[in-house]
């Protein structure tokens, strides 16, 4: 007597998910992501205007230190700069352009990580450290948190770009969420900082 | 308030006006004072906001489109209720309607849901609700003879309608709703929206339910 295998048709996985918001759910997770960061960035900056407000109102920075305003701001530009290449590689993607997506994430990188050995060696010749009065707990603490979300974003965009050098994402909005997001990402880490530099650096 | 982060270009165009507006402060400390630069923020911020506000267009909804076929002489009767879909005063309505016609009713039930689980797509348990009140709604048509279907509908009544509509070219609708004064719907206006944006006869059927419990339990 013989037996005969067969194969039923088993549904795999959970059943899809009943999605009444219109926003895609990765998104949507960023978005709460973002939110999140702003009271993040926000309390360290109730504590650095606390400090220069009510702790030492006379003289900020307070003598004798100084700020390298000029290399925080050749920093700013290239964060700046790399906003442009970021926007460059998803306009590619979405032309179905691979080398632009690629060129674009790969300057991005690396000009985010210019930022990044710029600001490293600018803490080593700075002058100052963290223990130095409020003043120093408070510029290492916005410049330190700033610099920590540069170098998530970072992260993203190697993955991102490791992925696109593999033959991922598309021109379709779902098939570049993976650039899209990161992008988002960035942007934000863009805009916190012209926010840190022109009140720690400038005014 | 628009989420300027909603997608990458908008992200990319806040950073543009963001170090836009962050340039024009530093040369405002730098020409002048803290109180300088903190005016131009505000000046140059609030412009900012009221220009982007005047800017954006009124949300204009894309007019309903369906189907409409003869459906073989039938009454088609779109229903839709959610806490009041098994109400008494709503049978009674959808009965007399469909006496005398050969009628097809659909009874669609929106999944009400709290807005931060809309938001997060959490919506199985609004669904599961919903679906309960729908199964006891059609099978107390099917007891006063009434041939229906239901459906889960959007949390938006009106988006639950326009989503039937698709599907189900209705002849009438009948909107079930709370009374005056209990009905979230009704302080939303959505009887009168409705009207304005279906081009079909729309009844609007009050249902208490405190009062038919109370009534059920004296008879």
């Amino acid at each position: 007597m013989s037996t005969v295998a067969h194969a039923e048709e088993h549904p795999r996985g959970p059943p899809p998910a009943h999605q009444s918001s219109r926003v895609d759910a990765r998104l949507l997770g960023i978005y709460f992501f973002i939110g999140s960061e702003i009271m993040l960035f926000g309390s360290f900056f109730s504590a650095y205007f606390f400090a220069r407000v009510v702790v030492a109102p006379d003289k900020w920075p307070p003598e004798p230190f100084k700020l390298p305003v000029y290399v925080a701001l050749l920093n700013t530009i290239i964060l700046l700069t790399s906003s442009f290449t970021m926007h460059w590689a998803l306009q590619s993607i979405k032309r179905n352009n691979r080398p632009g997506l690629i060129g674009g994430l790969a300057l991005t990188f690396l000009l985010g990580l210019t930022f990044l050995l710029v600001q490293a060696r600018e803490y080593t010749r700075i002058g100052f450290g963290p223990r130095d009065l409020a003043f120093g707990t408070t510029f290492f603490g916005l410049t330190g948190l700033h610099g920590a979300h540069v170098f998530v974003g970072l992260n993203l965009l190697l993955y991102a770009l490791i992925r696109s050098i593999r033959g991922h994402y598309g021109p379709n909005a779902h098939d570049h969420l993976g650039v899209e997001i990161p992008g988002i990402y960035w942007h934000f880490v863009d805009v916190m900082w012209i926010v840190v530099y022109t009140t720690v650096y400038v005014l | 308030m628009k989420n300027p982060f909603r997608t990458e270009a908008e992200a990319f165009s806040f950073v543009i006006v963001t170090g836009v507006l962050f340039a024009a402060v530093a040369v405002a400390g730098w020409l002048g004072n803290g109180w300088t630069a903190l005016a131009v923020f505000l000046a140059l911020g609030l412009g900012a906001w009221a220009g982007i506000y005047m800017k954006s267009e009124p949300k204009v909804r894309e007019p309903a489109v369906w189907e409409r076929r003869p459906h073989g002489g039938r009454k088609r009767i779109l229903v839709v209720a959610n806490e009041t879909v098994a109400g008494r005063a709503l049978r009674d309505e959808i009965r007399h309607r469909a006496r005398g016609h050969q009628a097809d009713v659909l009874v669609v039930a929106p999944a009400l849901n709290s807005q931060l689980r809309y938001w997060a797509s959490d919506e199985d348990g609004a669904r599961a609700q919903a679906q309960r009140r729908l199964d006891a709604s059609l099978a107390a048509l099917t007891e006063d003879a009434v041939e229906a279907r239901g459906e889960i509908g959007d949390s938006d009544p009106l988006q639950a309608v326009e989503d039937a509509l698709r599907t189900f070219g209705a002849d009438e609708i009948i909107i079930s709703t709370h009374p005056p004064g209990r009905s979230n719907w009704l302080e939303k206006d959505v009887i009168a929206l409705a009207r304005e944006r279906f081009d079909v006869p729309i009844a609007h059927v009050v249902v208490d339910l405190e009062q038919e419990a109370s009534a059920a339990r004296r008879g």
